[in-house]
């Protein structure tokens, strides 16, 4: 992508040599000011999403300071906030979704970029864009009516008779929970994982490949000790995309989390995450402090997936010019 | 052949394998996906479906007529919104800006393309709904078009850049104004990568759910107006399928068998678009 980018040439000289009047009549100091305002009102309304969440959140901000973050009671009713449960549910789950999606989603893209021919792959390819346009209430339907009995009946039980020594696996298994919504995450995040590791494992330079190969190295061994590590950094940014998206998704977490303010060490037992929180109470909040602490969440979340969205698109960025460069050398 | 060179041809053989396996797991998702939703949604969907009103709780039957025309006024705000900003700007970006302006504005619609969509809901509403004091679809569909300004405008430049400069220079050469030349020249030589940006953003925000709960809110009857609630199918997806009634989780089914089947096909569509082949080669 990097490499196919053109600079347009600047009118220079010509543009220095007429008049602005004669510019102004061929309409492109005009087209150039309309254009202008449209690209800059993308920056005044990203500007300004930034200063309503903080100055909405003044509030909370100021009364509970980082104890915010750091207290579990959420209790409308005597107006005090405290939000670790949302940030506790939030994380456990992003945590489940990656295990899961993780190993999955490089296996996937391991295989696409690797082995399957260029034919097989594209379609594949294909379908699992075609899968990350699938909406999350979707996602949310089907963990509701199938996911939830599934677990419910056969999964929650199975993995209690096994691992039911594990603190992490006890209690009643209500089919709703963190163990629930990290599964349902995992599904949503893997079609990202798969693509953009598939592209910068793509990137890769020939010569690396076969300079192992040629050393009597495994298919296998090539791949693994010498492709993925190549590629490592945009991997890792394809998982912080994975992430970002995982913290910040509401609908099918809404569904299927069980919405209960509760910090606990069971997978099973329900809880509730950020992005939950803010959809259920907003528009019922009961005081000011009550909605401007909601702001104050949605205030962190943007943070949280603002950083790891930058690091994401830095790692993937410097990865794939490594391949070009070494490529065109 | 040693027995450790053959343990290592297991592992490669099997490590391969297990990719592949990785790969089909992913992909069968989206098949179990279509196949539940055409089992569970397919005997539900009917005439009354598409042109009747939600039935009162109860009563089985109805339809969700108001949730598909909401939508549809809801994606027409954001596409008169997300449309023209991301289109105009790609073209300041490709063709008239300098680098650090095109870095700024860069920057910010990549931000607000990573932002989550449930925050995108508490920035319309703070914005629109409490100043007007009450959820509409104008609101809903500001909230829409938010999300689609960032995910048109990154990709339309990427076309426009993709436009050989040849074909500038020559348009110039013949004494065309760099206007003329974008009006005539650029933008028609990219115009199916334009079409399948807008189609895709399009896509990816008939779906959304989360900014809807505080915007357009969900009405069950006709929304009289654009300054009055609406319901919409991504919202009423989710009413229904956490409420208690059987008949509403049918509807529910059927409601996400049409939103996914208009989804995907939309999908479809703009992929086709783009492989025909913008005309210009990719150097």
């Amino acid at each position: 992508m990097a490499s196919t980018t053109t600079t347009v040439p600047s009118a220079g000289p010509v543009a220095g040599s007429r008049s602005f009047l004669s510019r102004l009549r061929q309409g492109d100091e005009i087209a150039h000011i309309i254009t202008f305002l449209f690209a800059v009102s993308v920056v005044l309304v990203t500007l300004l999403l930034v200063f309503d969440l903080w100055q909405g959140s003044a509030l909370p901000r100021h009364k509970f300071g980082f104890d915010f973050f750091r207290t579990s009671v959420w209790d409308p009713i005597f107006d005090h906030f405290g939000a670790l449960p949302f940030i506790y549910g939030t994380l456990v789950t992003a945590t489940v979704s990656l295990l899961i999606a993780v190993p999955l989603g490089i296996g996937a893209a391991i295989f696409l970029a690797e082995l399957a021919p260029a034919r097989v792959s594209d379609t594949l390819e294909f379908f699992i864009d075609l899968l990350a346009a699938v909406p999350s209430v979707i996602y949310g339907l089907l963990g509701v009516f199938i996911v939830v009995p599934l677990m419910r009946q056969y999964i929650q039980p199975a993995l209690k008779h096994s691992f039911g020594f594990l603190p992490l696996f006890q209690g009643p298994a209500y089919g709703v929970g963190f163990l629930t919504a990290g599964i349902v995450l995992a599904i949503m995040v893997i079609p990202y994982i798969i693509s953009v590791s598939r592209e910068v494992l793509l990137s890769v330079p020939r010569d690396q490949r076969e300079a192992a190969l040629s050393l009597g190295a495994t298919r296998w061994e090539s791949t693994w000790k010498v492709v993925v590590p190549f590629a490592r950094g945009g991997i890792l940014g394809s998982i912080f995309l994975a992430l970002a998206r995982a913290l910040g998704e509401t609908m099918a977490v809404t569904m299927v989390i069980g919405n209960t303010p509760a910090i606990s060490a069971s997978l099973f037992s329900s809880g509730y995450s950020i992005a939950a929180v803010i959809a259920n109470e907003l528009t019922e909040a009961t005081s000011n402090l009550h909605y401007q602490s909601l702001i104050e969440l949605g205030l962190a979340l943007f943070l949280l997936t603002f950083v790891l969205n930058g690091l994401a698109r830095l790692l993937i960025v410097a990865t794939s010019q490594r391949g070009a460069g070494m490529g065109n050398a | 052949m040693n027995s450790r060179l053959r343990w290592r041809k297991f592992v490669s053989g099997f490590m391969l394998a297990m990719t592949g396996v990785c790969a089909l797991v992913s992909v069968s998702v989206l098949f179990l996906i279509l196949g539940y939703l055409v089992f569970h949604g397919g005997t539900s969907i009917s005439w009354n479906f598409f042109t009747k009103l939600p039935a009162p709780v109860g009563e089985t039957g109805g339809g969700m007529a108001n949730a598909i025309l909401g939508s549809g006024k809801l994606l027409l705000l954001a596409a008169l919104i997300g449309v023209p900003v991301g289109f105009f700007g790609a073209i300041y970006l490709a063709e008239f800006s300098g680098s650090t302006t095109a870095f700024v504005v860069r920057y910010a619609a990549d931000l607000l393309n990573g932002v989550p969509s449930i925050v995108i809901g508490i920035f319309a509403y703070s914005l629109v709904v409490l100043p007007f004091k009450h959820f509409s679809t104008l609101s809903g569909g500001f909230a829409l078009g938010l999300m689609m300004i960032p995910i048109t405008l990154r990709s339309t430049e990427e076309f426009l850049r993709a436009v050989p400069n040849a074909l500038r220079e020559a348009a110039m050469a013949l004494g065309a104004s760099k206007s003329k030349t974008i009006a005539t020249v650029i933008v028609p030589a990219a115009y199916r990568g334009i079409l399948t940006a807008v189609l895709l953003a399009f896509a990816r925000v008939a779906g959304e759910t989360a900014p809807l709960l505080f915007t357009a809110f969900g009405n069950r009857f006709w929304s009289q107006g654009w300054n009055q609630p609406t319901a919409a199918l991504p919202e009423m997806i989710y009413r229904y399928a956490i409420s208690p009634y059987d008949d509403w989780h049918r509807q529910a089914w059927a409601a996400g068998l049409v939103l996914l089947g208009l989804i995907l096909i939309i999908n479809i569509v703009a992929r086709a678009i783009l492989s025909r082949g913008i005309a210009v080669p990719r150097t």
